[in-house]
């Protein structure tokens, strides 16, 4: 699975990009998008997916079902 | 408006809030705190004058309008908002609606590139010539931006090196970063710390973002104190000057702020500025969420006194948007939204900022002389009487504002030892379009209720007698005079009443600190 931004609750802070250690979010129309085919969940890299850990909106930072479990190579 | 007055009673966050008057009692009896040290004030009093700093930090401050009181009549600062990001979270700050204690509350009108915030810069110094100051407050953590932060320092420094540069941070990347703050000339910082007891610290904040982790309880508290003690050790060892912010969260960290005081003095930060909570529901943060109340006018003013002993405090602080353009009070940033600057033919004259920049020192020297003069017989009264004066004005140290036109008001104190500003108050505006407000007029006269008379440079017949009626006397006989010299003037024949008997003095009661933010009309 990977992460995904609801844009609704986006400040557009942009406190998640510069963590991302996969580059995988950009802004994208005023707010900021995970590019899914990118996101690790951070998995192999920190113990908490750092878009999640460093957003200062709850909520706003979530998996996104709709993409199968990331497994890592 | 939200009258925070009347709700204080039924206010009770988390914790056992102490009523009004126990708070004072505990902070006056803490009157003169620190240590006793060579490094002692002079005098205590205003920041005002060159009197109270060395010379050397009055030299670096003197036209630095958010750190001398006397410059910020007469110089004016702007903001640009090129950091976004933040890593702690604070309970009187929602990023939904903005940082409500920082920057303000609200949300800045838009965020900017480095490129976009110098075109800026350079945009408003030409139109404004007595913009000396630079500064990046947020919306964000500007440290938690290095990068975008830094790029507009080095834009700015190459383009017009005669601004001042500084910054304002939580202080948690601090450290990293003092090389960098030294390599763009940036002398003045700001850290906020409202705490230096982690037990204190984790009603206040939730979470830090640290090591790539996010970091609650007591230990977010702990980390962030620690850093902010050592970046304020490195400022001063890098000869950096340090101001501190601290909000005032009553029944949290108020009394608890002596003790930040003695710590941010012993450690080389030259002026303290103690903040009121800024905390309604509508700004959808915790503390607004939760009915924490913030601070009545002289239970803010108490603490400023109590903490004044040996350091000097800021009163004149308007707690404004980080993206205010103009004096302190002033907010002109729509002029300067990023649309008009990108189609302005900017010339950068720095021959005619020096120009006007030297009318205003003599100006300044004016000022200085009259209140001199004023104050030479009175020094030879003695007397017990205090009293506190409202003035509207506009900038130059003049009265020179008219009482519906005034969004603030200043607050000087009065005293045989002289006058001392103490204070600001921000009101609605009382007349729009030439026709006095009925229902902000008892807002206002809360706002200044502590006061004995109000200065203004005209006033309309009606809101004069509603002002008499609340023992505020409405004084308009120094329309255009120097506030200072006035004021001692109004004080000395107030004097005279008193003790010819034509008036009793009596101890006015508070007054209420207005919540929201400070939004030009």
């Amino acid at each position: 699975m990977a992460y995904k931004i609801i844009s609704s609750q986006c400040t557009a802070c942009s406190a998640c990009e510069p963590e991302c250690p996969n580059v995988a979010i950009s802004e994208k129309d005023g707010t900021f998008v995970i590019n899914p085919k990118k996101c690790s969940e951070c998995i192999g890299y920190f113990d908490e997916p750092q878009c999640v850990a460093v957003c200062p909106v709850e909520n706003t930072c979530v998996i996104d079902t709709k993409y199968p479990r990331y497994q890592a190579t | 408006m939200q009258n925070q007055m009347q709700s204080n009673s039924d206010s009770v966050g988390v914790q056992v809030i102490k009523s009004p008057d126990q708070i004072m009692q505990e902070i006056a009896e803490h009157k003169g705190c620190g240590t006793s040290s060579e490094g002692a004030k002079a005098s205590c009093g205003s920041s005002s004058g060159s009197g109270d700093m060395a010379p050397e930090v009055w030299e670096k401050v003197k036209n630095h309008p958010c750190y001398s009181e006397e410059a910020h009549h007469h110089y004016a600062r702007m903001h640009v908002a090129v950091a976004p990001a933040c890593n702690i979270q604070c309970n009187y700050c929602n990023r939904k609606y903005d940082c409500a204690n920082e920057s303000r509350p609200g949300v800045v009108s838009e965020k900017l590139t480095p490129e976009q915030a110098s075109k800026k810069v350079l945009a408003v110094a030409s139109t404004i010539p007595q913009m000396t100051v630079l500064g990046i407050a947020g919306p964000g953590d500007p440290l938690a931006n290095p990068e975008k932060t830094f790029k507009t320092f080095e834009l700015i420094y190459n383009a017009a090196p005669d601004i001042k540069l500084c910054l304002s941070t939580n202080g948690l990347a601090l450290p990293d970063h003092i090389d960098a703050i030294k390599s763009f000339n940036v002398d003045h910082v700001t850290i906020t710390i409202n705490m230096v007891d982690p037990e204190v610290g984790q009603h206040i904040y939730p979470w830090i973002f640290w090591n790539h982790k996010r970091i609650t309880g007591i230990e977010a508290s702990r980390i962030l104190t620690e850093r902010q003690m050592l970046g304020l050790e490195m400022l001063t060892a890098a000869g950096i000057l340090c101001k501190v912010n601290s909000v005032m969260i009553p029944g949290i960290n108020d009394k608890h702020l002596i003790e930040v005081n003695r710590a941010v003095k012993s450690r080389g930060a030259f002026l303290h500025n103690i903040m009121p909570l800024i905390s309604a529901p509508e700004h959808g943060t915790v503390f607004g969420l939760n009915g924490q109340r913030g601070p009545s006018a002289q239970e803010l003013k108490a603490l400023q006194d109590g903490c004044e002993g040996e350091m000097n405090m800021m009163r004149h602080c308007r707690q404004c948007r980080a993206d205010a353009v103009g004096l302190l009070g002033e907010d002109r940033s729509s002029e300067f939204s990023t649309e008009k600057v990108m189609a302005m033919d900017v010339q950068y004259d720095a021959e005619g900022r020096k120009a006007y920049q030297q009318q205003v020192e003599q100006e300044r020297q004016a000022t200085v002389a009259a209140k001199e003069a004023e104050l030479a017989d009175l020094l030879e009264e003695f007397s017990n009487v205090k009293i506190l004066i409202a003035v509207a004005t506009k900038g130059s140290g003049r009265v020179n504002e008219h009482f519906g036109h005034a969004q603030e008001f200043q607050i000087y104190e009065l005293s045989t030892e002289g006058s001392k500003f103490v204070g600001h108050r921000r009101v609605d505006l009382y007349c729009q379009g030439g026709y006095g407000e009925e229902d902000t007029l008892p807002t206002v006269i809360r706002a200044i209720a502590d006061c004995v008379a109000v200065f203004v440079a005209k006033i309309g017949g009606c809101p004069k007698d509603s002002l008499k009626a609340a023992g505020i006397d409405p004084v308009d006989k120094y329309a255009h005079e120097f506030i200072e010299q006035s004021a001692i003037r109004y004080f000395k024949e107030y004097l005279g009443k008193v003790k010819s008997g034509e008036i009793i003095h009596v101890v006015r009661g508070d007054a209420e600190i207005r919540q929201g933010a400070y939004i030009a009309a």
